[in-house]
């Protein structure tokens, strides 16, 4: 291992990097976002939707919890564009990403929210509030604080399975990475590099969400 | 003028069973009415029917002369009205429940504030003010900045009554709101509703405390089986009960 060799190697790559990383952010904060808000949805439709509703939703997620990321992003690039639905390799892998991130909110706020007890919906419609303000100000906010832990795991799954879309030539982290490796060969060196980013976003983001929870504990 | 509260002909049924078999209750302005009776008796569906937690097939329930819940349409058809409709008429009851209910992730103050703010529409400051009046009078001001978990089970409860009156309903209900209390705390609470009763609150309360309920009273109602077995004034339900089963009730309950 040449240390010094590497160094230089990683400072003349330094913007395809950056690139790389940039797209591995932008996937992972667009996945979790749109996820994240569909999935809230989801488990409010698997709450109190009807029986048929409930039905076909539970379906969804059976389905895209029991497929490999790995297939669905294949599924969203090229069976889709079958269809005539034309995405670039960036939209379909985030848009696979998003729906498997949804189906994992979606379970999970779903379990938060069959978990709080009825007495606080009664409350809240016994001084006049309406469905929609009930979950707004009263159920939502209880579902979250419950749920901040297993999501920032979710997101964290997320930024690691960003890694899959180098497979339909996404330059994000991993793929700038090994666009790098072919040039310079320093295979060990630069994917030891790379995991040690993985890991640091990962570190932020399971402490930002230490945080977060602590600021919005109750006791 | 009309009544607070008419109640006539309720039935209500959970699947086959029926739970209240044609109830018939008025009250008018002030009047503090007491439900007591066994365990099963219906109190506690019945209180929830005329907060709208409950649908009921038959009969109808009055606030000061609106019908609630439901309205005729044609012929003897009765519709369910629309979601924004009941929310607004279970505003104009307060409800305070066995298990307190508080909003967890709020403080004091933020739970007596949200209906304010959410259903009477009042801006923050004046919302404030109301819900602090309020926090005053149930003795919890010094405790409007706590969260529930921080306040023990008689402080919550008070916090609860607050919620619920502040809302400035036309009748207070209130459903065993003394029974998952530990002993000591349940004197507290008593003090907060016989002070609301004394100042002419319409109320409509189901409890196990015969003390209670014979002193704080303008009628007792005592239900058995999901009807109204007997009913009146606190002297004669509690000093000269017509039925055996009253009788035979009241002889269990320590008074
Ligand atoms: N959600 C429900 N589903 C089915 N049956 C119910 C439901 N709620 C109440 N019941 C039944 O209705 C009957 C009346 O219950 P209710 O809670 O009104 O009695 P109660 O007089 O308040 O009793 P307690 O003194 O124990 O509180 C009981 O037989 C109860 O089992
Ligand atoms: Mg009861």
């Amino acid at each position: 291992m040449n240390f010094s060799l590497f160094l230089a190697e990683l400072w003349n790559a330094r913007m395809s990097l950056i690139n790389g990383l940039g797209n591995t952010v932008l996937i992972s904060v667009v996945s979790v976002l749109l996820g994240s808000i569909l999935g809230v949805f989801i488990g409010l439709v698997m709450t109190y939707g009807g029986w048929f509703t409930r039905f076909s939703v539970r379906l969804y997620i059976d389905f895209l919890r029991g497929t490999p990321v790995f297939v669905l992003i294949l599924a969203c690039f090229y069976i889709l564009s079958v269809v005539g639905f034309d995405l670039s390799a960036f939209q379909a892998g985030v848009l696979a990403l998003t729906l498997f991130c949804s189906s994992h909110v979606g379970e999970i706020v779903r379990g938060a929210l069959i978990a709080i007890p009825k007495g606080q919906t009664e409350a809240a419609k016994s001084i006049g509030l309406t469905f929609g303000q009930t979950f707004i100000y009263v159920l939502l906010p209880q579902a979250l604080r419950q749920i901040l832990p297993t999501w920032v795991n979710t997101a964290t799954e997320i930024v690691k399975a960003s890694t899959l879309l180098s497979i339909i030539g996404v330059v994000e982290l991993l793929l700038a990475t090994q666009q790098v490796i072919s040039r310079t060969y320093l295979s060990l060196e630069f994917y030891f590099f790379a995991g040690f980013v993985y890991f640091l976003l990962n570190f932020v983001i399971e402490q930002a969400g230490r945080a977060v929870e602590r600021r919005i504990s109750v006791p | 003028m009309s009544p607070i509260l008419n109640i006539s002909g309720l039935h209500k049924s959970f699947g086959q069973v029926e739970v209240l078999k044609g109830i018939d209750l008025t009250l008018q302005q002030g009047d503090v009415v007491s439900l007591i009776g066994s365990s099963g008796s219906g109190k506690t569906t019945l209180l929830r029917c005329v907060n709208l937690l409950e649908d009921f097939e038959q009969g109808e329930i009055e606030l000061v002369g609106e019908t609630i819940g439901y309205r005729e349409s044609s012929g003897s058809q009765r519709r369910r009205l629309p979601e924004r409709e009941i929310a607004r008429q279970r505003a104009m009851t307060g409800m305070a429940f066995q298990q307190f209910n508080l909003f967890p992730h709020m403080t004091a103050v933020q739970n007596v504030m949200l209906g304010l703010i959410k259903t009477k529409r009042m801006a923050k400051d004046e919302a404030r003010s109301v819900a602090e009046k309020w926090l005053e009078r149930v003795g919890m001001e010094a405790r409007r900045d706590h969260f529930p978990g921080q306040l023990s089970g008689g402080q919550q409860q008070r916090v609860a009554i607050a919620r619920a009156i502040a809302m400035n309903p036309q009748i207070m209900l209130f459903d065993e709101v003394t029974s998952a209390l530990d002993p000591e705390l349940v004197a507290e609470v008593l003090a907060v509703v016989r002070d609301l009763a004394n100042d002419g609150m319409t109320m409509l309360l189901v409890t196990h405390e015969m003390r209670f309920a014979r002193d704080v009273s303008t009628k007792v109602v005592f239900m058995h089986q999901g009807r109204i077995h007997e009913e009146g004034t606190s002297e004669e339900m509690f000093g000269a009960p017509k039925t055996e089963r009253l009788q035979g009730f009241l002889a269990n309950s320590q008074i």
